[in-house]
């Protein structure tokens, strides 16, 4: 039974359970509305949570949990020359879920072959219906997969079997409660209130998913490859046989000179928009120039990252790498500061704005009355008062350029240097997490795990840069409110 | 300022100077004024004009994407070449490859070609009917099996032209790179030109960019966004079914239920930092929590919906809390005060008031999740997939590609006609967010009341 057909199920019998606690309570008070404790609805929609909600918590767990622990049932059966031939037990589980999908497809066409079916004939069947086996399907594997399809079965039926138990009990225990006196009300908004609470721990969850696979990923990387070499080292070099060395100063190098260059074009263009926006421009040019400006922030960030490839690229080339010598290719540190610079504009502008709104009109009011020009008040005295805030600005830019990836991946590089040249490619820490991650390298190999460390030093930068960010900003509103 | 008039020797000078003739230092003053606000205005000019220069090279490069060269002529199925058992049987009728119809199609065109008078002398029939693309065959196969009965007819193709033709009708191939080119000759370049004037080949508008799926490295004039669009379309699917409800329920609890403590404090910190994580770390946990623990496939539309739903609800509850503020407390007390309970207060009175506001919010972190792509790169969604995913819900797991994913995967093809379709694609990505926010700020101008 499929799980949409399942969960159907749930929700209907939750609504048959609406209907009849609705019908109970009215039974109960005598068909008079007055004598309930709540209101009709409310005894239905008691019913009605206590019927579906822990039904459908019960099977998303155990959707969750059943292939875990199938996968390590399975595995302690595999045969032990199997593994040691494929190198690694992953691997043999991957050939026997493969597999036992390819057996599901040719049940499910009423082909399914015998326990003892050839297994050269079987792997040609198995093409058939669009299933690629890499080698000959060894008996040890194909009893595992069988194995596996077995035990998935089983479970399949054991949690249709304990959903919909889960949800009559639920559906009679809480009917068996209706009656006039009930506190069907109380009841039910409890139950809604801790569906927000849960609801608003999703967030906090994320996080400590993210933490967690992250550290604990980083941790095995550690375990196959020194982590001195990783914070020390001062080269980048992937072997796909071994003996890399995965340094992180060269991408952390390019990461930074590329998010310098972007800050060197945005700052001064995002700071100086702002500036004219909230001191100068009238109502008119505020309202076209300001939603333009942030337009550049709703661009997602794959158009900039063609935008770097196709035309910023081989102009800087053109013009001015090739004629000053300084190199010959279309991908550079410079393409790519420039377009990401282009990018985060709205991000210093929106937010200075906002921050140099906030300076108090008097402050601005003294300083013109004493005689100076706006341009001197604007610099002698607005920017002061909003340094913390605009800081805090460009901090927040800083940490969205470190943390960016389509534009560096289109238009760095992918070359691990330590240069000062900025015509030439440099690559940085999220095009190798790409990089890294995308090829068909074993998961388990220090290779590939590197993406994980590089991705936990990511967000420590670039959550050290929010909080503080964050901090100062908050630090310098509590001045003037 | 103070102290210039306590430096005596100058001071008594500037005094009898008249107000109206103004002086080097007023002059320095207000040229400098001058140039602060041309800074200023330079400023916006320079972000005006970079995101100018963006869009055009976009929708320059782009456009061309949206018309194909096509070929138009009559072709002769003729029997004995594509069902030799002569009863119309499907099965047999699909051991002919493309193989087999290239010919049929190549007898066709050199046939047209004669009856136009056009002269093919200098070129081998192989150059003439390598003027066709290698996806027509294969789409001519597969409407004579869809129609059988068009076997023995002679009906009239209209064939996709080879991407370096399409490229030289567009002006991105021009004799002189043909003549560097190993895989077009200047002799079909200058047919290609004789086709024109006799109304055989032409450009004409490509609904297949929009239908059709990827196609392979070496025929960019097939390749389209059908797979891609439906891909996309079902994760703003998953992302819109799992965020909008999880994103207001959240909202309502921290903005109306949440007493001040250190939980809510906590919370509030999270969402305020998971909205400013790199996108490609979310990816990161889509791998490592989706893929590897959960064992969900790799290229599904659910993982990338679930890893954009992650980035979206901070979003949400975002502007959902601003929508939910903007109710003012007297509606609550009205409520309370005839006898409401709290959840009643809110879900009757709060909710329906915050409505527009919690939709406008969704709309556009909707739109953001449609331009995501870094994180979808590293579950897989870069695989090439020419199948379209099935309906949902199990066409959630099946691979598909996305819009976003499907323009990066152009840019890194060899063919130079796959610039022109990744430029296209960004145009098919604009004009949905275009339409997405043009409908958010419809919905704020419409309901949007002011207290």
């Amino acid at each position: 039974m499929g799980n949409g057909l399942l969960t159907l199920i749930v929700i209907v019998l939750a609504a048959v359970g609406f209907v009849a606690g609705r019908a109970r309570a009215m039974q109960s008070a005598g068909g008079d509305r007055r004598r309930l404790h709540s209101l009709p609805i409310h005894y239905g929609q008691t019913v009605f949570l206590f019927t579906a909600v822990p039904a459908l918590l019960v099977m998303a767990v155990w959707l969750l949990v059943q292939p875990i622990f199938i996968e390590n049932n399975v595995k302690s059966l595999l045969p032990a020359e199997d593994v040691a031939q494929a190198a690694s037990a992953d691997l043999v589980m991957a050939d026997v879920r493969r597999l036992a999908g390819g057996l599901d497809l040719l049940a499910a066409r009423g082909a399914a072959p015998g326990p003892d079916a050839d297994p050269a004939d079987l792997r040609a069947r198995m093409a058939g219906v669009g299933v690629a086996l890499a080698s000959d399907i060894r008996p040890g594997v194909l009893a595992a997969a069988e194995r596996y399809r077995a035990m998935t079965a089983t479970a399949r039926l054991a949690m249709t079997i304990a959903v919909i138990v889960v949800a009559l009990a639920g559906l009679v225990l809480s009917l068996r409660r209706v009656t006039a006196r009930f506190r069907a009300r109380n009841v039910s908004e409890t139950f809604v209130l801790s569906l927000l609470i849960g609801s608003s721990l999703v967030a906090v969850l994320t996080t400590v998913g993210i933490v967690l696979s992250l550290v604990f990923e980083t941790w095995n990387f550690f375990q196959l490859y020194p982590a001195r070499d990783f914070f020390f080292s001062l080269t980048w070099n992937p072997q796909f046989r071994g003996g890399s060395d995965l340094g992180i100063w060269p991408l952390l190098w390019g990461t930074l000179y590329v998010s310098f260059i972007a800050l060197l074009v945005a700052v001064p263009v995002g700071l100086m928009a702002a500036i004219y926006l909230s001191e100068y421009a009238g109502r008119r040019m505020r309202a076209v120039a300001k939603p333009l400006i942030e337009m550049l922030a709703g661009i997602p960030t794959i158009v900039y990252g063609v935008f770097a490839l196709v035309t910023v690229g081989p102009m800087l080339r053109d013009y001015f790498a090739q004629p000053l010598g300084l190199g010959s290719g279309s991908s550079s540190v410079m393409t790519a500061g420039i377009v990401m610079g282009i990018m985060v504009i709205p991000f210093v502008s929106s937010l200075s704005d906002d921050i140099i709104n906030a300076v108090p009109q008097s402050l601005r009011d003294g300083s013109l009355g004493m005689g100076a020009t706006p341009s001197e008040t604007i610099r002698l005295v607005v920017l002061p008062a909003a340094l913390p805030g605009v800081v805090g600005a460009i901090l927040l830019a800083a940490s969205r350029a470190i943390g960016e990836t389509m534009i560096v991946v289109m238009g760095a590089g992918a070359a691990a240097k330590l240069s000062l040249n900025p015509f030439e490619a440099m690559t940085t820490v999220t095009v190798k997490i790409v990089s890294q991650l995308t090829g068909d390298t074993e998961f388990a190999s220090p290779e590939t795990l590197v993406a994980f460390a590089l991705g936990l030093t990511l967000f420590v930068i670039t959550l050290g840069l929010n909080v503080l960010a964050l901090y100062i900003v908050r630090k310098y509103r509590e001045q003037y409110e | 300022m103070t102290d210039a008039s306590l430096n005596g020797a100058d001071a008594p000078a500037r005094r009898h100077g008249s107000l109206l003739q103004p002086d080097a230092r007023t002059r320095r003053r207000n040229a400098a004024e001058a140039r602060f606000r041309a800074y200023g205005l330079t400023a916006i000019g320079v972000a005006m004009a970079a995101l100018i220069w963006l869009l055009t090279s976009v929708l320059g490069t782009g456009a061309g994407a949206f018309r194909q060269t096509v070929i138009e002529f009559p072709v002769e199925l003729v029997e004995a070449k594509l069902d030799k058992s002569g009863n119309r049987d499907i099965e047999v009728m699909k051991k002919v490859t493309t193989i087999g119809y290239a010919g049929v199609l190549g007898a066709g065109l050199t046939q047209a070609l004669a009856d136009a008078g056009i002269d093919t002398a200098g070129l081998a029939a192989k150059d003439v009917t390598g003027l066709l693309s290698q996806e027509a065959a294969a789409q001519l196969r597969n409407q004579v099996l869809a129609d059988p009965d068009l076997v023995g007819q002679t009906i009239t193709v209209r064939a996709l032209a080879t991407g370096r033709v399409d490229g030289y009708y567009k002006g991105r191939v021009t004799m002189e790179s043909a003549q560097l080119d190993s895989n077009v000759k200047p002799e079909q370049l200058a047919l290609a030109d004789r086709m024109r004037d006799a109304g055989l080949m032409r450009l004409a508008f490509n609904p297949g960019f929009l239908t059709m799926p990827d196609a392979s490295d070496q025929r960019p004039e097939a390749a389209g966004l059908g797979v891609a669009i439906l891909g996309s379309f079902y994760m703003m699917l998953v992302v819109l079914v799992l965020s909008l409800p999880i994103g207001v329920a959240a909202s309502i609890y921290l903005e109306e239920f949440a007493p001040r403590n250190r939980l809510t404090d906590l919370i509030e910190v999270n969402i305020s930092n998971l909205a400013a994580v790199p996108s490609i770390v979310f990816g990161i946990l889509g791998l490592a929590i989706f893929i590897n623990f959960a064992g969900l496939p790799q290229s599904a539309p659910i993982v990338g919906g679930l890893v954009l739903t992650l980035m979206t609800i901070p979003t949400i509850i975002i502007s959902t809390r601003a929508a939910l503020k903007a109710v003012p407390p007297s509606i609550r007390d009205a409520a309370l005060g005839v006898g409401a309970s709290k959840m009643q207060s809110v879900f009757h009175h709060v909710l329906p008031l915050a409505m527009p506001g919690i939709l406008t919010g969704t709309i556009i972190g909707l739109a953001q999740a449609l331009g995501e792509t870094a994180p979808l790169l590293l579950i897989g969604m870069v695989a090439f997939v020419r199948d379209f995913p099935g309906a949902p819900p199990e066409g959630l797991f099946d691979p598909a590609s996305a819009l976003p994913v499907q323009v990066y995967n152009w840019t890194q093809r060899g063919d130079p006609g796959f610039v022109e379709r990744a430029s296209g694609a960004i145009i098919v990505l604009l004009i949905f967010l275009i339409a997405m926010n043009a409908l958010a700020i419809f919905l704020r101008r419409k309901f949007e009341r002011r207290w």
